[in-house]
């Protein structure tokens, strides 16, 4: 009888904080299954959380008799994480998904990709008013990179103990951008602004530009940005294979499995940060409010950027596209047209949103590599 | 926390002027590749070889 009541003994070692986080993790599957909410990141991870909350879980390092006893997720991330692979591999992956054609036919439209990083700098001054150390507050503000690899690596590279939440707000908000950019566009524009037509004359690039741009970026980014070289360096690596046009099976590997499996591990490996006494604290709610707040106005900066070329440019710009900015791929390109089309039904502006879109994949990690470079 | 904000304020000066700054370049270097290396003289070039 008492062998059998042995074996339920660990339930004494739960704790209230292990039940809350078993319901966030729940919370994180149902967005994931039930609302389809980036289900490649919150069902892993809300899985994930569940099982490193469980008393002395043999899935995360644990202590027991003075004995340390490695736990997988924890070899996984000091593996795959903490060494940046697994991010750098998904970025092959990333890289060999992204065409910048609508971006090379239109190379202006990379500037307002530039403009939409005002909310992950804005957020790092206010996240030092929260009381987070500078390099804590870099690694908050780069939520608003809406670029998940990119939030990890700044966030990692900083060894910010609140990487967990910094996940949880960057996967989390990205498939809120439906959700968040709208109302915040039509609060900051008026009704003629969003039915201004943008006329779109389809430009062919040719296949040597598309060849040598991943490189001229790698380049470019490297030499201003050393401690980026990794991150740029490895999605346009990516993009390369893509392009080159002999290396088809390369290409659709990276896409395709090579972004699969890397998925795969990161979403569990990163539960490993959720970790009740690591997550459930007034910081990690500072952290889900501040994300928000990066993301808010990194759709106000490219939306204003464009307000402000209206006011020199003889051919007007929807301001809309500006909020494509965001790094959100294909996600906000997609948000802006159907705006545009509400307002208008013969106003399509998939090809130019298309092309910020784009350069927002460029410009967040570039803002990354900035980031890394002046804050020490 | 006074110091850490008037600290964050510069790498927010810093950062957009320096994100603003390549964006410029790497818009240059799509102009230049685009002169460079156009669509329709690749056109013209497999048009030539059949």
């Amino acid at each position: 009888m008492q062998e059998i009541l042995n074996l339920y003994s660990n339930i004494g070692n739960l704790t209230w904080q292990m039940v809350v986080m078993w319901i966030v993790g729940g919370v994180m599957i149902y967005l994931g299954i039930v609302k389809k909410m980036e289900p490649s990141l919150l069902v892993p991870m809300g899985f994930g959380a569940i099982l490193v909350n469980l008393p002395l879980s043999g899935a995360v390092t644990q202590t027991i008799d003075g004995a340390i006893e490695n736990g997988p997720l924890d070899v996984l991330f000091n593996t795959g994480i903490s060494s940046e692979i697994f991010l750098l591999l998904l970025f092959i992956g990333i890289g060999a998904m992204i065409d910048f054609t609508p971006l090379l036919a239109n190379p202006a439209m990379m500037l307002f990709g530039a403009a939409a990083q005002f909310g992950i700098f804005l957020t790092l001054s206010l996240a030092t008013l929260f009381g987070f150390s500078l390099t804590d507050a870099a690694s908050v503000g780069i939520i608003g990179a809406a670029d998940g690899p990119t939030s990890i690596f700044v966030a990692n590279y900083f060894n910010s103990k609140y990487l967990g939440a910094i996940i949880v707000a960057a996967y989390s908000y990205m498939a809120l951008v439906p959700i968040i950019q709208p109302p915040v566009i039509r609060l900051i524009t008026s009704k003629k602004e969003r039915r201004i037509h943008m006329a779109y004359s389809p430009k062919s690039v040719s296949k040597v530009t598309k060849i040598l741009f991943p490189i001229m970026i790698t380049v470019v980014a490297g030499i201003i940005s050393p401690r980026s070289v990794a991150l740029i360096g490895f999605l346009m690596f990516g993009n390369l294979v893509r392009e080159c046009g002999v290396l088809d099976s390369l290409s659709e590997t990276a896409q395709n499995a090579l972004a699969n499996i890397i998925t795969l591990m990161l979403g569990i490996t990163v539960a490993s940060q959720m970790r009740a006494e690591d997550f459930l604290n007034i910081k990690t709610l500072f952290i889900l409010l501040l994300g928000l707040v990066a993301f808010i106005f990194d759709t106000v900066g490219g939306v204003f950027f464009a307000k402000i070329i209206n006011l020199f440019a003889k051919k007007k710009i929807n301001p809309m596209i500006g909020a494509c900015g965001i790094s959100a791929f294909p996600m906000s390109a997609r948000v802006i047209t159907k705006m545009g089309m509400d307002e208008d039904p013969s106003n399509i502006l998939l090809m130019q949103a298309t092309g910020v879109n784009v350069s927002g994949q460029i410009a967040s990690v570039i803002a990354g590599g900035l980031i890394l470079t002046l804050v020490h | 926390m006074l110091v850490n904000f008037f600290a964050s304020l510069k790498v927010m000066g810093l950062g957009m002027l320096g994100i603003f700054s390549v964006a410029v370049v790497l818009v240059i270097i799509m102009i230049v590749l685009n002169k460079l290396f156009p669509a329709k003289h690749e056109a013209d070039e497999e048009n030539r070889e059949d």
